[in-house]
């Protein structure tokens, strides 16, 4: 028998509706602690909406159980940075910490290049990279990521996750990650939740075989509750 | 220099710092015009304190304080941008005041006048002021990270509804006071220009919020003086000595453009 000490998160039977639409169906997972979740689906598949109902911002039905007393770290797809003249190191200081070199140098960016710049002039892999700093910065337990490679082009994408690998090993993080990029988080993850509104999958990631991918990301599986999942 | 230049001086500076800074937040947010909508809100409020003798600030503070929360409430529920409820309201108060002001004072409500500024009025301008920075300051990142991502703030405990209604009341208190400077026609100006002209050469927050509080109390402080030797209504001195701030940044920006 597992021993439950082990999960930092388990989820039963979630559901949510928004404006009388149902977004999740009847969603089951558990994260162990120490481990790297991927959550794959098509657009539309509500992907986002399982962080923000783990995240308690909106209302839902099922159970979400964190264990214990644990701090979690939230990094977004999207800023909306680009108006706002706030420097990087600016921006790590609205989380009140002094660490502020450290955490960027973790994440493989000059400190002094980037420190006095605009977070509005970085590069998308810069970003990216900064936000991981920012989701870092005060030591969490989990961290939850909304695509952490938006933005950044296909050859950096894999460094980004191979960087993610190395900082949850080394600051001993619990990674939930979201990601467009099936193949990348196939490799780059301990386990795999495949979303289309419904659970497609749910398991092991090294128990995937590249053919089954397909499946398990648009797969054949009729939601609970009638609404039989579309990618739109 | 007499007495009323000294107390015109001290609300045009201390009016124009408080303005600046929380201006600083309202041009990020986009919500430029809400300043200036906002600001007519006050007109009855202004109509009935001349009308039943109280000072017209209590008048302009209550009105614009009670239509920050109708304006909130009302975001919430029907979620419609502030600027398009600030938009439904504000025409509304304009005809309301402009019905019921008497028409003498009808001039001093919509233009300011330093002349009729006391002890009294300076005071309250003076703490209000203060007040208003203080309390900017203490949400100031909080908003700022809202603007940024507002799921970010949200998961850092931040009440993102709460300190953006928080702001709009500090909003109200600094356009009430700086009514009596610039009348509630320009009264917008000071809420927005100097936080232009310091954006157009800020590359980061701090200096940004310094320098469009900065602006706007030399705004306040050469208006007012104009005012008093040329013997004209403040508001549009003001806006004018704010508006050649706005243009020596453009200046800057357009000859040095790595300042920003």
């Amino acid at each position: 028998m597992e021993n439950l000490d082990n999960y930092i998160l388990r989820v039963s039977n979630l559901s949510v509706t928004i404006q009388d639409q149902l977004i999740l169906d009847d969603i089951s997972f558990q994260v162990k602690k120490g481990t790297t979740l991927a959550i794959v689906g098509p657009n539309g598949a509500g992907k986002t909406m399982l962080f923000r109902a783990l995240l308690n911002l909106v209302p839902y039905s099922g159970r979400i159980e964190w264990r214990g007393k644990i701090k979690t770290g939230y990094v977004p797809q999207n800023l909306s940075a680009g108006d706002v003249p706030i420097s990087v190191k600016e921006f790590l200081s609205l989380k009140n910490v002094s660490n502020i070199e450290d955490s960027l140098t973790a994440v493989g960016l000059d400190t002094k290049n980037v420190m006095n710049k605009r977070l509005g002039v970085l590069s998308g892999g810069q970003l990216r990279r900064v936000l991981i700093a920012w989701a870092i910065i005060d030591k969490p337990d989990v961290l939850l990521f909304d695509e952490p490679t938006t933005g950044v082009d296909l050859d950096s994408e894999e460094s980004i996750y191979r960087m993610l690998r190395d900082l949850s090993k080394k600051y001993e993080i619990t990674m939930i990650i979201i990601s467009h990029n099936v193949h990348i988080v196939t490799e780059y993850s301990d386990y795999m939740l495949a979303l289309n509104r419904c659970m497609n999958f749910f398991g092991e990631s090294k128990e995937i075989k590249d053919p089954d991918l397909q499946t398990i990301i648009y797969g054949e599986t009729v939601c609970k509750h009638g609404s039989s999942p579309t990618g739109d | 220099m007499t007495e009323t230049l000294i107390f015109s001086l001290t609300v045009g500076i201390s009016v124009g710092l408080a303005a600046g800074y929380l201006g600083s937040l309202m041009v990020l947010e986009k919500m430029a015009l809400v300043g200036d909508a906002l600001s007519h809100v006050a007109l009855p409020g202004l109509a009935l304190g001349i009308l039943y003798g109280f000072n017209p600030f209590f008048g302009a503070f209550a009105f614009l304080f009670a239509s920050a929360i109708i304006i909130w409430q009302l975001g919430k529920i029907t979620k419609l941008s502030f600027e398009t409820l600030v938009g439904a309201v504000f025409t509304l108060s304009l005809a309301i005041g402009i019905i019921i002001i008497p028409e003498p004072e009808l001039l001093e409500a919509l233009f300011g006048d330093i002349t009729t500024v006391n002890s009294i009025d300076t005071m309250i301008a003076v703490v209000v002021s203060l007040a208003a920075i203080f309390l900017t300051k203490s949400i100031y990142n909080g908003i700022v990270l809202g603007m940024i991502s507002e799921e970010l703030a949200i998961s850092k405990g931040i009440k993102v509804a709460r300190m953006n209604l928080l702001y709009l009341l500090l909003v109200s208190m600094a356009v009430a006071i700086g009514i009596k400077i610039t009348g509630t026609l320009l009264v917008g100006f000071l809420v927005v220009t100097p936080a232009a002209a310091a954006k157009t050469i800020s590359l980061n927050l701090r200096r940004y919020s310094v320098l469009s509080s900065i602006f706007g109390g030399a705004s306040g402080f050469s208006g007012v003086l104009l005012s008093s030797f040329l013997n004209l209504h403040p508001g549009p001195l003001v806006v004018l000595a704010g508006i050649t701030i706005f243009f020596a940044s453009v200046l800057i920006k357009w000859t040095k453009p790595s300042a920003s």
